[in-house]
């Protein structure tokens, strides 16, 4: 048989229903990898192989009591070995958000979104590495040390959802759970050549998430095909009682056995996507990418979204703004890391100095600053008005076309420091993945190809809200006819 | 429009952060950078436009009034820094 570590979440579900391999199996091809690859790499920040394979026995005793009953239902993702991204909390198990100060923090309960996965019966491995509290585009801001990009390791695997990219495209897993504000699927999907899936804001609950931008945070997934994300999609998704900003739209049941065919399905491409200075095979990729999707029957036209270069400059005045105010339940009395001082405000002072690295501090004295008594009108204030324009594009564009299609970043992945002394240089990054944050609409960045150097290239579907299912079928309508997503890391060769 | 080390050092006072003076010197640079780019905001004209907080419809979300069951005062003080007879400890808050 092949590498057990090879299969997709779909085809280790056939085979774990069918009894052909074990779940415990599985999972131990997993840690394995994991133990040769993880010294290279630094995907997690906490590995939990102990929990792992206790869950995992369970899901071989539940796979064989069902296959007794033919009638019994199994969870598609019964016995799947998975890993979440180390802002989600989950009982009992250590959440640092990549900061110091939360090393000792043991979370007390479990997100609602990976609650229902682990209802669903999968195995989790650990928690993924992520820039400090979800807040950087490379990992680089994580507080226990970047994670390596598979491809090659001396480029950052994108972020914040850095680690959960790295752990899928190195085999570690089929399935990485992520969280996505600004472009943190979607950026670091399209560095290290995956599938990554940003929901409609309140598609997924945010109960259990540590809060970065409240009205922007999303939780999604990251796997190496559209298939495998449409199952933890449909798991995950639905409203809440926990999150009253989840929505209460039925979820659909996500069929890929029918593909659809894009006949007469109409594709945007925001001509203000294609920029100067942008990478040349980028926007080649993507045009390549165009054309394949205008060979399935899609028809290309192209569209204007006026405001797009304002997503940055709005982005980087709410987010922060948002996570000045989220932030400040880090105060050193209740949970995490405490500082010393004889008074109590020194005391917050003393944590918070030293609790936080430097571009989380950068992010609080930036939003601070946006919301103070005197800028407040100048800055926040007007960046939500032109938050209104930028959706307003949107709802403009989705008249005429269904779906739009650009790049998901200027470049591929870039080299560890490349950006390390000009902040404003690494919010550059995100400037392709910032908009679909802002009007709340779902995005999927999907592999469209590789550089001269071998480096993952991305091109991105964006739709209307609630339009995860048209979004996936797109995708998997796109994979049935490339080959782009089935390419593997060298590293992961030479290795097994 | 540069950020002086005073307002940088009334923006961390606000912000609860005690910060160094390279710090200091540093975020004043690189926070001026960044809203000087922000600044681009200021010329677009949004006479009219109203200010989006949340994309959500903004209507009241309500549940039944039903008791449950959430953590316990030892499940959430078991991870606090530090604690004393069932309460959180802190520094003194008034002199």
């Amino acid at each position: 048989m092949e590498n057990l570590t090879d299969l997709t979440a779909c085809e280790a579900s056939t085979l774990l229903r069918r009894g052909d391999i074990t779940s415990v199996e599985l999972t131990r091809a997993s840690l394995d990898l994991i133990e040769k690859l993880e010294p290279t790499l630094h995907a997690f920040i906490t590995l939990t192989p102990d929990l792992a394979l206790k869950k995992a026995a369970d899901a071989d005793v539940q796979l064989k009591s069902a296959r007794k009953d033919k009638n019994a239902p199994i969870p598609r993702l019964l016995g799947m070995p998975i890993v979440v991204k180390d802002v989600l909390c989950i009982k009992g198990v250590r959440c640092t958000c990549g900061s110091r100060i939360l090393d000792n923090f043991t979370a007390p309960y479990t997100a609602t979104a990976v609650q229902k996965l682990i209802d669903a019966g999968v195995v989790i491995l650990g928690k993924t590495n992520t820039d400090e509290f979800a807040m950087g585009s490379s990992t680089e801001t994580s507080g226990y040390g970047a994670t390596r990009n598979p491809w090659d390791i001396d480029h950052v695997p994108g972020g914040s959802s850095g680690g959960s990219a790295a752990a899928v495209a190195a085999h570690f897993t089929s399935l990485g759970l992520g969280t996505d504000t600004g472009g943190s699927i979607r950026q670091p999907a399209s560095f290290c050549g995956l599938t990554g899936i940003k929901v409609t804001y309140g598609r997924i609950s945010r109960y259990g998430l540590v809060a970065y931008g409240s009205s922007l945070d999303t939780v999604g997934a990251l796997a190496r095909n559209a298939a495998d994300l449409a199952i933890a999609i449909e798991l995950m998704a639905g409203q809440d009682p926990l999150d009253a900003t989840s929505s209460d739209k039925p979820v659909p049941q996500i069929d890929l056995n029918n593909p659809i065919g894009l006949k007469n399905l109409k594709i945007g491409i925001p001509k203000e996507y294609f920029i100067a200075g942008m990478q040349s095979e980028v926007s080649q990729a993507v045009q390549e990418a165009i054309r394949t999707l205008e060979t399935l029957g899609a028809d290309i036209t192209e569209i204007s979204l006026p405001h797009t270069a304002e997503a940055l400059p709005v982005y980087y005045l709410i987010a922060p703004a948002e996570a000045s105010a989220n932030l400040a339940r880090f105060d050193g009395v209740r949970y995490g890391l405490r500082g010393t001082d004889t008074d109590i405000i020194g005391m917050f002072k003393k944590t918070r100095g030293a609790g936080f690295g430097s571009e989380v501090k950068r992010r609080i004295m930036l939003g601070t600053y946006a919301l103070s008594a005197g800028y407040y009108d100048a800055y926040y204030n007007q960046a939500q008005k032109v938050r209104t324009l930028i959706k307003q594009d949107f709802e403009a564009a989705f008249t005429k076309v269904d779906v739009i299609a650009a790049p998901v970043a200027p470049s591929t992945a870039f080299r560890f420091g490349e950006h390390a002394n000009d902040p404003l240089a690494m919010y550059l990054e995100d400037v392709f993945t910032l908009p679909a944050n802002l009007a709340g609409i779902p995005g999927l960045a999907i592999p469209a190809g590789f550089d001269q150097k071998g480096l993952p290239i991305g091109i991105q579907l964006m739709g209307p809200a609630f339009s995860e299912e048209l979004l996936l079928k797109i995708g998997h309508a796109y994979q049935q006819v490339t080959n782009h997503h089935l390419n593997k890391p060298a590293l992961i060769n030479t290795s097994e | 429009m540069a950020l002086t080390p005073d307002t940088v050092r009334h923006i961390a006072d606000l912000a609860r952060l005690d910060l160094s003076e390279q710090e200091i010197t540093e975020y004043g640079e690189q926070l001026s950078a960044i809203l000087e780019y922000a600044a681009r905001l200021q010329a677009i004209d949004t006479s009219g436009i109203p200010p989006t907080s949340s994309i959500l419809p903004p209507v009241s979300v309500l549940r039944e009034d039903e008791p449950h069951s959430g953590l316990t005062r030892d499940e959430i003080l078991e991870i606090a820094p530090k604690t004393k007879r069932g309460q959180y400890q802190v520094p003194p808050v008034f002199e």
